[in-house]
């Protein structure tokens, strides 16, 4: 029963993680229909920043904020340079663009940083809380994860909901030429959701470093992850993404608990077949409602 | 209030705008008419700059417009109406609205305004806008552009896919919101007969060329036109 219940809480901690990551995805594909293959090296990069800055202040909240506007900025910057001169063309175009930014940032990221792993803090203690006497392996630090996961994502959601931003690139995202016609300007929309898509991403980079330390292709498998839970949200819905999340880190727990680590990759595809194949607009997706 | 001089479109070979010049005052309705592919929509879509002009000039309230994005366009209070009502499906009919306004700021009409003008939207604000009806998309889509409150409104085709009683019924307040927020109206339709009705001018296109310009009457009585270009 501990097991249980140690698996349970240790998934939706990575599950945090992976919704994070899912939700800088499914906000680029939102806003211009391109899934970002960088999105695992851009996160890669401001982690690698976040630990420069920790080492030479001192401070793991500087680091920790320095990341999330560097992430910022660096979104914004890409969708403009990158992205910008391909819009219009086939998607295609600036997927491929995305995978040579890929290849580029873990290149410069080796040239710079070395590609040994290396340690990144965390935020809060790594020992288990003790609950009645046993140790359980879930930490403050899993619960910091999920909270400040949770947390953005209502900001996310308010921000799309309540405001007229959200409702901004909403429309631009729905229907680029009508918002235009509205007078809605579009590309600062476009370039708006690749800046927050990469602040989500960069705070995923933070919350799992110490985990899987910090390498130049440490987080490959994250975004996999990542990418796996976003089609489970539908890869078109920010809440859906992080459901998906969610799920996705409570059954890959079960499957490297119960079964052995070694099965959570060909898990993880397993289930991502499983979803195109029965439900492929995602399980928690308004697909109905779109293609009206 | 809005002058188009000489405007020329091309989409590689083809001419869809040839050198078309016109004029819509305040307070008035210019009807574009022709048949399918004469380059009424291209007329429009080149106006507001989603296409870009290779000739000619766009001016509006005496400033050329012509190179300017289609945001800035729109800003200045030019409204466009796409073909195909252009309602964006996913958002609710007060969400629609909203979104018409808001670069207006302060200026915006209040949602009340337009609802008040289109009472079947009041009772559908909270619903998304996929649920409506061909006539109430319409309704949502001028009333959608009306809440930036602007001085040119160009239409492309409301009345397609409306039933005739409908179509008479947005064509009556077309002629009221010219009259009394005296808006410069662009009308472009296939329905030649009713947008002559309401119409202070009357412009036959075809293949891209202005071939007709004249008062609503005149081109109703002209047998030869009528027949040639309009259908009637």
């Amino acid at each position: 029963m501990t097991k249980f219940i140690d698996l349970t809480l240790s998934g939706i901690s990575t599950g945090a993680v992976y919704a994070a990551v899912a939700l800088a995805l499914v906000l680029i594909w939102r806003a211009t229909r391109i899934v970002n293959f960088a999105q695992g090296a851009m996160l890669m990069i401001t982690t690698f920043i976040a630990s420069a800055v920790i080492s030479s202040t001192g401070s793991y909240w500087l680091g920790f904020a320095v990341a999330l506007v560097s992430g910022l900025v660096f979104g914004a910057v890409v969708e403009r340079v990158l992205i910008r001169p391909v819009e219009g063309a086939p998607p295609l175009n600036a997927v491929i663009l995305t995978l040579g930014l890929y290849t580029l940032l873990v290149a410069i990221a080796g040239m710079i940083w070395g590609s040994t792993p290396r340690s990144f803090p965390a935020a809060f203690s790594l020992r288990g809380y003790d609950v009645g006497g046993t140790r359980l392996l879930f930490t403050p630090n899993d619960t910091f994860t999920v909270l400040v996961v949770i947390a953005v994502a209502v900001v996310l959601a308010l921000l799309f909901r309540a405001t007229s931003l959200g409702l901004q690139m909403r429309a631009a995202a729905f229907a680029p030429e009508v918002a235009r016609l509205l007078g809605v300007r579009v590309g600062r929309m476009f370039t708006l959701g690749w800046a927050l898509a990469a602040v989500a991403g960069a705070l995923a980079g933070v919350l799992v470093a110490p985990a899987v330390f910090l390498g130049p292709n440490s987080f490959d498998p994250i975004l996999i992850s990542g990418f796996v839970a976003a089609v489970l949200g539908g890869l078109d819905s920010p809440p859906g993404a992080v459901l998906g999340g969610l799920l996705l880190g409570v059954a890959l727990s079960y499957v490297s608990g119960y079964e052995g680590s070694s099965l959570v990759p060909l898990a993880a595809l397993v289930i991502l077949v499983v979803v195109l194949m029965v439900r492929p607009s995602g399980l928690f997706s308004a697909t109905e409602e779109r293609r009206v | 209030m809005l002058e188009v001089e000489g405007l020329t479109t091309q989409y590689g070979a083809v001419r869809a705008v040839d050198g078309v010049s016109l004029e819509v005052p305040e307070g008035s309705v210019t009807a574009v008419l022709g048949a399918n592919g004469a380059g009424k929509t291209s007329l429009l879509r080149t106006i507001t700059g989603l296409v870009p002009a290779q000739a000619g000039r766009v001016v509006f309230a005496g400033e050329d417009i012509t190179r300017l994005a289609v945001e800035e366009i729109v800003r200045r209070g030019v409204a466009h109406v796409p073909e195909g009502r252009g309602v964006i499906a996913e958002l609710t009919v007060a969400e629609n609205l909203k979104l018409g306004g808001l670069w207006r700021g302060r200026g915006a009409a209040p949602a009340e305004e337009i609802y008040e003008l289109f009472p079947r939207l009041d009772e559908r604000r909270r619903q998304p806008a996929s649920r409506l009806s061909g006539g109430e998309r319409q309704m949502l889509s001028i009333g959608r552009a009306l809440m930036g409150r602007p001085r040119v409104l160009l239409l492309d085709e409301p009345s397609l896919g409306l039933a005739p009683v409908i179509v008479a019924q947005i064509m009556g307040m077309i002629r009221t919101l010219a009259d009394t927020l005296g808006l410069a109206v662009l009308l472009v339709e296939q329905n030649a007969r009713s947008a002559l009705s309401i119409a202070n001018r009357g412009i036959v296109l075809n293949l891209g060329r202005v071939v007709a310009d004249q008062e609503p009457h005149e081109l109703a009585a002209d047998e030869r036109l009528r027949h040639a270009y309009l259908g009637f």
